[in-house]
């Protein structure tokens, strides 16, 4: 077998499990918005909604602590946003995963792409920029 | 209205979208945030954060499967993904300082542009011309499968591809869409790539374009889970429905009528930002 062939076997591996990766943070991740959706009607049955005017000081759950905080204390509306903040580390923990196997490659222009796009996620992620 | 009506008005609204969007290719997002800024009269802050979170679903979930097939250029898609994680983060924060009529004028021009773009016929661009310098560094020219054959491909303009990426990005962070139709373009018509490689790319880069932007917008408080909930599982529900029925039926008729609806909904969105100006 020769270089580029032994490259193509690599990056069909590659494709196999980044989609395994990825379906399963999305199932994983819709099933817990399901579960704390459910608790969440159950618990808010009366409650009435009131969504015409965008008000940020009234969420609850802006940050991962507060979020954390709400899922200790089995809040369905807490349980939802735990699944929404599974989802979005889905692509991000597919980027990690991404690193990995270029790294494996010794392909080291897109390992430093990789941590170039985890760098400005984190940058985001950390607030400095939102608030 | 009740939590509980709301949920489910919601989440039929969102199956409706993610069905449409999936059919369509314009994606539910475009489709979802019309039908809950003007019947349901949310605001459109929250809107768009509802609409970012089942963009991820969707575009992970049939990311999934394009990437196992091979199709899927990861490489292109990461690469260009610095361009749209920069540009997504750039306009979620933006967003957040911009008027709602500002943002609903905008989201109805693009949306009408959306439309337009898939009813246009497509046109290959596609070479094998591998000459082009920063392809050649960044290893971006490939070849995909189709029916057993291995097809190659070369990229050509990748400057240019580049910054229509970081313009697709902006959009998508500004507005909590895919924006999978600039994206196509930068693929299709400046990066001469074929279609089922521009497609599930770009599909791939979703994603991580939506995640930058979703995590801004989870800070601001814009993503609460009681819109979120309904319009994510729907959405995906939607979608997943529509990428089946997309095997078996011919969409081209009903890709007209759906671009018509379409451009009715941006033309109300556009109307009711001009009136609340």
């Amino acid at each position: 077998m020769n270089t580029t062939e032994k490259e193509k076997m690599n990056d069909k591996d590659i494709q196999v499990i980044l989609g395994t990766l990825l379906r399963a943070g999305v199932i994983i991740s819709m099933s817990i918005v399901l579960i704390g959706g459910a608790i969440f009607l159950i618990h808010k049955n009366g409650a009435i909604t009131d969504y015409k005017v965008f008000k940020p000081e009234l969420s609850k759950f802006s940050s991962i602590i507060a979020i954390f905080k709400g899922v200790a204390t089995f809040q369905g509306d807490a349980i939802v946003q735990f699944g929404i903040l599974m989802l979005i580390f889905t692509p991000i923990a597919r980027i990690v995963f991404a690193i990995f196997s270029f790294l494996i490659e010794r392909d080291y222009l897109y390992v430093l792409i990789g941590f170039i796009i985890l760098a400005i996620i984190t940058i985001s992620l950390n607030g400095g920029l939102a608030h | 209205m009740s939590v509980l009506l709301f949920t489910i008005i919601v989440l039929s609204g969102a199956f409706l979208a993610g069905l449409l969007g999936s059919l369509t290719g314009l994606g539910g997002g475009v489709i979802i945030i019309p039908l809950l800024t003007l019947a349901l009269g949310v605001d459109i802050h929250y809107a768009i954060g509802a609409s970012i979170v089942s963009v991820i679903a969707t575009s992970s979930g049939s990311a999934a499967a394009y990437v196992k097939e091979g199709i899927t250029n990861i490489r292109i898609g990461m690469f260009l993904e610095i361009a749209t994680t920069i540009g997504a983060v750039c306009g979620a924060i933006v967003a957040v300082y911009l008027n709602a009529n500002y943002i609903a004028i905008l989201f109805g021009c693009i949306l009408i542009f959306s439309a337009i773009m898939t009813l246009k016929k497509k046109v290959d661009h596609t070479t094998l011309d591998n000459t082009d310098k920063w392809a050649r560094f960044f290893k971006l020219n490939g070849s995909y499968p189709d029916k057993g054959i291995d097809h190659p491909y070369a990229v050509k303009h990748v400057p240019g591809g580049f910054m229509m990426m970081l313009f697709a990005g902006t959009l998508s962070g500004l507005l909590g869409i895919g924006s999978g139709a600039l994206k196509v373009i930068a693929m299709d018509n400046i990066m001469r790539l074929p279609f089922k490689v521009s497609t599930t790319t770009s599909n791939f880069m979703m994603g991580v374009t939506a995640a930058a932007s979703a995590v801004v917008y989870l800070h601001r408080g814009q993503i609460d889970p009681g819109i979120a909930m309904p319009v994510c599982i729907g959405v995906l529900t939607g979608a997943t429905v529509g990428s089946k029925i997309l095997l078996k039926a011919k969409t081209d008729k009903l890709k007209i009528v759906f671009a018509v609806v379409v451009a009715f909904l941006a033309l109300q969105m556009i109307y009711k930002g001009i009136s609340g100006l």
